[in-house]
């Protein structure tokens, strides 16, 4: 069978599982919708955080991401995994106890305040709209690439399937189908990567491979008889091409612990993620479901720098100083190189004229690349059959754009795997992108139905009406977010970076406060959250948007990373202001002694 | 509160308070200090038996083994306080 159609079969059968998942798992009461019931178990718990945490971008782009930054990539590992510790040991326990259903819950009754709730229903909105926007435009990206269907029409099945099981079964449906989604894109995520260690080094276990001798198939190859390291070959090819060793990094210090900070915390503070936390019984299923969450994301993510760095070896050496056409006798590149170079993921400008691949540093297109066409409407072709580009930037050496995502997606053709792989990636893709959006959506839904209706607008409406409400919000939240999958926002990308940096410099510090600090009151902490929002949104709007320069740059602090420091802003301003304010009320500060401690925790039945 | 409920809540929390910032220090070191901070000087040093420089590895796997650690410890930490306290559930 080829690759399409095992791809729809494989596709196809997950499909199916989500669907029947989310039948069996439909929302009866406002408790189902909001918090599954508050009866899920931590290791399932734990799956499906995994699995609404891993993103289309943990899945395809991480690897390509930090295959291209070597050290530097740490900030996004150590950052999106040392949040839940965080996440962990100061949120997780103290939200159960609280026992509510959202995020807006806690800072709206903590700071008695239903001017800070609608602060905080707005931030979670707009963070998590931001998100799911780039999810559903990866949706339709993966059924595009391996069904051949057209993105817009992708897009509309994934609308589809998130519509029926968040619609029906609400947190409920979500967490059940998000614990097999976990299990569908692992399972997709390792196979190829366990097949790639092999082959590089002899070793079925990536996290060992990464740092093992170079062996296998084709690492005895690359290694030509030397008995190397793959990271010491790997640091070798890189410096020898003129690209900084791949174990030092090219980022400052200061922005290395910037980025990883704002990450951390961002993390710790993202609606989706801390909301998961409610769904289950008891306080110490809390601190428990957060180590599973983690153990599950960290496979995953002590796999991909693995795969990272084989893939690195694997490129520069196939196709360093080959030749596009194939020559007798000589180095030439392999058929994958083609194929991929079809889709656009690959391109090559000939411009020292040499026939040859030099791949070196510098950017060698200016942006993606854009493929001339020849007067008949098909692709235009040079002198070896290349596809020509339009946008070669002059000013570098380096002859080869090679698209990030492709060190996942090419990775099955890469190690001559079996069709069935490849369909497999393509599930796991999906997968990943499915359950985030799920999660994103329902937060967006409950924000509407339960912190602005019951909460704030309308105290009366009754469980059946919220239920209601709930829903309709739901299958709106969907539309929406399959519009801006339709027509995304030119700058999806930048946008997850301001997703971090708000929760990291609004959300983390608010909640922390409100367990830790009992003098912080509401005029400290909605002041806080204001200060910290603007600075972090102005400064990434200016430098991402407004076009700052980088020697403008506070400190060489990036975008990325401002969060970090809008955190500590929000810290300090909420300490201040809460000094010269009255105290809370004795009622929250009760509140605040009453999470503290995990005893009295109301089970599921007491739920609403 | 009653006083003496009061007392042991306030001592429950002064013990948790302790937990945590014994777990944040390491979850510091392993991921601020080893990964970042001190990762060139610790590059000096390779694993024997692998091609990794140690703090290339803290920085891209040995933290993340660390922080999966960590979280289950503290777990583990927690349910024994909650229990000399007699504030667990159940």
């Amino acid at each position: 069978m080829d690759v399409q159609s095992w791809t729809f079969l494989i596709v196809g059968a997950t499909f199916a599982l989500y669907i029947g998942i989310a039948i069996k798992a439909r929302a009866s009461t406002t408790g189902d919708f909001y918090i599954a019931g508050g009866g899920v178990h931590p290791v399932i718990n734990g799956m499906a955080t995994g699995a609404d945490w891993m993103s289309a971008a943990s899945f395809i782009s991480m690897a390509g991401l930090i295959s291209f930054m070597g050290y530097d990539g740490a900030v996004y590992l150590m950052g999106w995994t040392g949040g839940y510790v965080l996440l962990a040991l100061l949120l997780a326990p103290y939200l159960r106890k609280f026992g509510k259903f959202t995020v807006p819950d806690f800072v709206g009754d903590r700071y008695y305040s239903n001017g800070a709730r609608i602060v905080a229903v707005i931030c979670a909105v707009f963070v998590s709209f931001t998100y799911v926007a780039g999810q559903m435009r990866g949706v339709g990206v993966v059924f595009s690439r391996f069904l051949e269907v057209d993105i817009n029409v992708g897009v509309a099945i994934g609308m589809a399937i998130v519509f029926f099981y968040a619609v029906l079964g609400g947190m409920k449906g979500i967490t059940y189908t998000q614990a097999a989604q976990y299990c569908v894109l692992i399972f997709a995520f390792m196979v190829p990567a366990i097949f790639i260690s092999i082959l590089l080094t002899d070793n079925l276990i990536p996290q060992l491979g990464f740092g093992a001798h170079l062996g296998g198939e084709i690492g005895s190859r690359i290694a030509g008889g030397e008995n190397i390291s793959l990271l010491d070959k790997l640091n070798g090819l890189n410096t020898e091409l003129g690209f900084t060793e791949y174990t030092s990094g090219t980022k400052s210090k200061l922005d290395v612990l910037c980025i990883t900070g704002a990450l951390m915390a961002g993390t710790a503070g993202l609606p989706h993620v801390i909301v998961r936390f409610y769904t289950v019984p008891k306080v110490r299923d809390a601190r428990i479901s957060a180590g599973w969450a983690l153990l599950f994301i960290a496979i995953l993510y002590t796999t991909a720098p693995a795969v990272a760095a084989f893939a690195r070896t694997n490129l520069i050496d196939t196709v360093s100083e080959a030749n596009y056409a194939q020559v007798e006798g000589e180095k030439s590149i392999p058929q994958w190189f083609k194929t991929w170079e079809d889709t656009g993921l690959l391109a090559w400008v000939d411009k020292n004229a040499d026939g040859k691949v030099q791949y070196v540093a510098g950017a060698a297109l200016a942006g993606k690349p854009s493929f001339a066409k020849a007067d008949d409407g098909s692709w235009a072709r040079g002198d070896h059959g290349q596809r020509l580009v339009t946008n070669s930037n002059p000013e570098t050496a380096n002859e080869l754009y090679v698209d990030r995502d492709i060190i996942v997606l090419a990775n099955p053709e890469i190690a001559a795997l079996p069709a069935w792989v490849i369909a497999l990636v393509a599930a796991g893709a999906l997968a990943a992108a499915l359950s985030t959006a799920a999660g994103l959506l329902l937060v967006v839904s409950t924000s509407v139905s339960h912190d602005l209706l019951k909460r704030v607008f309308m105290p009366s409406i009754s469980e059946k009406n919220e239920l209601i409400a709930a829903r309709v919000a739901a299958a709106a939240a969907v539309m929406i977010a399959g519009y801006f999958g339709i027509n995304p926002p030119g700058f999806v990308a930048q946008v997850v970076a301001f997703a971090f940096g708000l929760a990291a410099s609004s959300f983390f510090p608010a909640i922390i406060l409100g367990v830790f600090v009992k003098r912080a009151n509401r005029e400290g902490v909605v002041s806080g959250m204001l200060v910290g929002i603007i600075f972090t949104a102005s400064y990434i709007i200016y430098f991402k948007f407004m076009g700052g320069t980088p020697d403008q740059l506070w400190f060489g602090i990036s975008p990325e990373g401002i969060g970090a420091l809008g955190m500590l802003i929000n810290f300090a301003v909420a300490f201040v202001v809460s000094r010269f304010t009255p105290p809370p009320p004795q009622e929250v500060q009760e509140l605040v002694e009453h999470i503290r401690v995990p005893v009295g925790s109301s089970g599921p039945s007491a739920v609403h | 509160m009653t006083g003496s409920k009061q007392d042991n809540a306030d001592r429950y929390w002064a013990r948790n308070l302790r937990i945590l910032f014994a777990l944040l220090a390491v979850w510091w070191l392993v991921s601020f200090g080893a990964g970042i901070i001190f990762a060139d000087s610790l590059n000096e040093i390779s694993i024997p038996g692998t091609g990794f420089k140690l703090g290339f590895w803290f920085a891209q796997q040995g933290s993340i083994y660390v922080f999966v650690a960590l979280i289950f410890i503290y777990a583990r930490l927690m349910s024994k306080l909650d229990a000399e306290f007699n504030v667990h559930e159940d």
